[in-house]
C-alpha cells in the first residue's frame, strides 16, 4: 500500500513539477484535450497521488454537487456527500478533491475520522477554465472511488481573483466557528467554520516590478472535538478568498458539550485558532 | 498642430436624424460615430450584452472630452478593435494629441481598448492611462484570465492582438478629494471610491459640462453587476446622490438627464438583493440554496439569466461575514 501523503510543500513541489511537464492549457487545446475526461493533467494528477490504484467512477460512496456552470468563477460552491455514515466496518479515510484545469489542479485533501459522524464536505472554490472537478474517496479498506463532475468557467467579466483582498487581508484571521443547534443525540451534527483570509494564488506578475506577489494562503485546518480530530483540511489557494467549510462531527456516545476547536495555519505560517463551547445536552 | 474647434462639424440633432433615417454604411461596427451630449463632450454608446458573449465586446459606454490643448478618453471598449473604433471616433472629431485614457475600473469591456489607444499620437508621446489606484493590481491579477476569455469567446490572440493591455500609470488614491486632469482650459474631476462595484471604481465629472462618467456604478437598462461589495456599493450611491450633473452617463444604457434620480433603479436592485440574501441567511439556507431561492432576476432589467445568480452568490458571501 503507498504511504500516506506528506502535508507539506514538498508534495505541493513535485506535483508542480510534474504539471509544468504536463503544460498548462492554452487556447488552441481548450476544446479538445482539456475537455476530455481522461485530459493529460488528470493523467499526471492521478499518476502522482494514487500510482496504479484502481479507480471505481461511481457515486456509491461520494456524490460531488457541482454547478454545471460557475456563476462567479471566484466562489463556486461544491458540496462532497457521502452515501453512508461513518462506522467501523465501512468508513471514509480520505477526501481529494481535484479541479483538473486549475493552476494548482489538487485543490484539498481532507482527512476524517470515526468521530467525523460523515465523511461530508461543502465548501466554495475558484474554477479557472472549464473543467472537471473530481472527488476520490478512500475507504477504510484502501479503495479509491471518484465522483465527477464537468463545471463550465464563468467567463466575461468573472475572475477567480478576490474582490476585495485588502479587506480580507484587514480582518486576516478572523473566524466563525459554529454548531447546529438541535441535533438528535448521537447523531453527527453540523458545523460551519469561515475563516477571513484573502488565500490569494499570487501567481500574479506585478507590471511595475515584474515581481510575482507572493501567494499568501490558508494551507491546513485541524478541527477537533474535546481534543478528538474530526476533520483535517489540507487545502490551498483553489479555495476561495475566506474560506468556508461546513463539515460534520460525532460528539459521541454519552458525550455532553465540549468543546470544538479550528486551528488553522496559512502559508506564512501564521497560525489561527477558534474555539466554541457546545452547550450540554443541546450540543 | 492647430487646434480644433471646439464645436462639431454638424450639429448633433442633424446627425442623428442621419443615422436613423439612413441606412447605416457597411462598415458601421467598425465606423461608430461619437454622439455629441455637449460642446466637447462625446459619447460611444455600448449594446447590452454580456462581454465576450457571441463575440461580442463593444458592450459599454465609452467616451471622449476634447479640451484646448488635449483630449482624454473615458474607458476605452472591449476589445483592441473596439479601441481603434473609438480612437476613430475622436480622430473625426479633433486631431489633438490624447492626453490620458482613465479607466472607470478593471472590467474587460472597458479596458481591452486600451493599447489601441496608444497609437493615438503617432511619434508623440503615448497617452497616460488614468486609474484607481487598486486598478493596477486587479488588472494585474484578472489579466490572465480576460485573455483566456476573449481567446475562447471572442478571437484567438494571432487573429485579433490582444498583445498588451497598456497597464494605469497614473493612480489616484482614495480621499475625499478630487483629482484634477486639465485638458486645456477643461478640467476632470476624478474620484475613486471605497469597493462598490469593484474594488477600484472612478468616476470622472466634466465641469464645463455638466457631465459625470459614472463607470458601472449605475447601470440602466442591464442589470448591475456586483463584483466587489454590496454595503460599500449602497454607501458610495449616498455619496454620488449628493453631487451635482446636468447629466450622468452609466457605464452601460443610456445617457441619464434626471441626476440623481437615475440612480434609483440600481440602488432597489441591491436593497432588495440586500434584504433577500439576509432572509435567506436568516433561513440557515447554504450559498446553493440561497442561489436556487433567489436565482430568478426581478423585472424591469436585461441580462438578469447572465448576472444575478452571480450577484446572489457575491452578496451570499459578503453578508454571511456582518451576522
Amino acid at each position: 500500500m503507498k504511504p500516506a501523503l506528506p502535508h507539506d510543500a514538498h508534495r505541493r513541489l513535485t506535483l508542480a513539477w510534474l504539471l509544468a511537464l504536463a503544460g498548462s492549457p492554452h487556447a488552441a487545446e481548450i476544446k479538445t484535450a482539456e475537455d476530455s475526461v481522461d485530459n493529460e493533467r488528470w493523467r499526471k494528477v492521478r499518476a502522482s497521488l494514487f500510482g496504479e490504484r484502481p479507480i471505481t467512477e461511481d457515486d456509491s460512496v461520494v456524490v460531488l454537487e457541482a454547478p454545471a456552470r460557475a456563476e462567479d468563477a471566484a466562489v463556486v460552491p461544491i458540496a462532497i456527500r457521502a452515501q453512508f455514515e461513518q462506522a467501523p466496518a465501512r468508513h471514509v479515510r480520505k477526501l481529494t478533491l481535484v479541479i483538473d484545469n486549475n493552476p494548482s489542479p489538487l485543490a484539498a485533501v481532507f482527512t476524517y475520522t470515526l468521530d467525523s459522524g460523515r465523511a461530508d464536505i461543502e465548501t466554495r472554490v475558484r474554477i479557472d477554465e472549464y473543467t472537471f472537478v473530481r472527488a476520490i474517496a478512500e475507504t477504510g479498506d484502501g479503495r479509491l472511488h471518484m465522483s465527477k463532475r464537468f463545471v463550465k468557467a464563468s467567463g466575461g467579466c468573472s475572475a477567480p481573483p478576490g474582490k476585495d483582498p485588502q479587506a480580507a487581508q484587514a480582518t486576516l484571521g478572523q473566524m466563525r466557528l459554529s454548531v447546529k443547534p438541535d441535533a438528535p443525540p448521537d447523531r453527527p451534527v453540523l458545523a460551519q467554520l469561515m475563516i477571513s483570509h484573502p488565500n490569494d494564488s499570487g501567481l500574479v506578475m506585478d507590471q511595475a516590478t515584474r515581481q510575482y506577489t507572493p501567494a499568501w494562503f490558508v494551507r491546513q485546518i485541524d478541527v477537533r472535538h474535546n481534543g478528538k480530530l474530526v476533520l483535517q483540511a489540507d487545502v490551498d489557494f483553489a479555495i476561495s478568498e475566506n474560506p468556508h467549510l461546513r463539515f460534520y462531527f460525532t460528539p459521541g456516545a454519552g458525550a455532553s458539550g465540549g468543546e470544538l476547536t479550528a486551528e488553522v495555519v496559512d502559508s506564512k505560517d501564521l497560525r489561527f485558532e477558534q474555539r466554541t463551547t457546545l452547550r450540554p445536552g443541546a450540543r | 498642430m492647430k487646434a480644433m474647434p471646439q464645436q462639431p462639424l454638424h450639429a448633433v440633432p442633424a446627425a442623428l436624424l442621419a443615422a436613423l433615417l439612413c441606412c447605416p454604411p457597411v462598415h458601421a461596427a467598425d465606423a461608430p460615430q461619437a454622439v455629441q451630449l455637449a460642446p466637447g463632450a462625446y459619447h460611444l454608446p455600448g449594446e447590452h450584452a454580456p462581454w465576450g458573449d457571441q463575440g461580442r465586446t463593444r458592450v459599454a459606454n465609452t467616451g471622449f472630452v476634447i479640451g484646448t490643448r488635449c483630449v482624454a478618453v473615458i474607458d476605452s471598449g472591449g476589445s483592441p478593435a473596439d479601441g481603434r473604433a473609438l480612437l476613430a471616433a475622436v480622430r473625426r472629431v479633433s486631431t489633438l494629441p490624447v492626453c490620458y485614457v482613465i479607466n472607470t475600473h478593471v472590467h474587460p469591456d472597458h479596458l481591452l481598448g486600451n493599447a489601441a489607444l496608444m497609437q493615438a499620437n503617432g511619434s508623440g508621446p503615448p497617452p497616460r492611462v488614468v486609474g484607481h489606484a487598486r486598478l493596477a493590481a486587479a488588472l494585474a491579477a484578472r489579466e490572465p484570465y480576460y485573455r483566456r476569455a476573449f481567446a475562447r469567446d471572442v478571437a484567438a490572440p494571432s487573429q485579433d492582438g490582444l498583445d498588451r493591455i497598456a497597464p494605469p500609470d497614473v493612480a489616484v488614491q482614495e480621499t475625499k478629494e478630487v483629482h484634477q486632469l486639465d485638458l486645456g482650459a477643461r478640467v476632470l474631476e476624478l474620484r475613486a471610491w471605497p469597493t462598490a462595484h469593484t474594488d477600484n471604481d472612478l468616476t470622472v465629472l466634466d465641469r464645463a459640462s455638466g457631465t459625470l462618467w459614472l463607470g458601472d456604478l449605475v447601470f440602466e437598462g442591464h442589470l448591475p453587476v456586483l463584483d466587489g461589495k454590496l454595503a460599500g456599493w449602497l454607501q458610495v450611491l449616498d455619496a454620488l446622490a449628493g453631487m451635482r450633473a446636468t447629466r450622468a452617463i452609466p457605464g452601460h444604457g443610456r445617457v441619464f438627464e434626471d441626476w440623481p434620480s437615475a440612480l434609483q433603479p440600481t440602488r432597489r436592485y441591491l436593497q432588495t438583493l440586500r434584504g433577500d440574501v439576509n432572509a435567506a441567511l436568516d433561513d440557515g439556507a447554504s450559498l446553493s440554496q440561497a442561489v436556487e431561492r433567489l436565482g430568478l432576476a426581478p423585472e424591469g432589467w436585461l441580462l438578469g439569466d447572465a448576472f444575478h445568480r452571480r450577484n446572489v452568490t457575491a452578496a451570499y458571501a459578503e453578508l454571511e461575514w456582518s451576522r
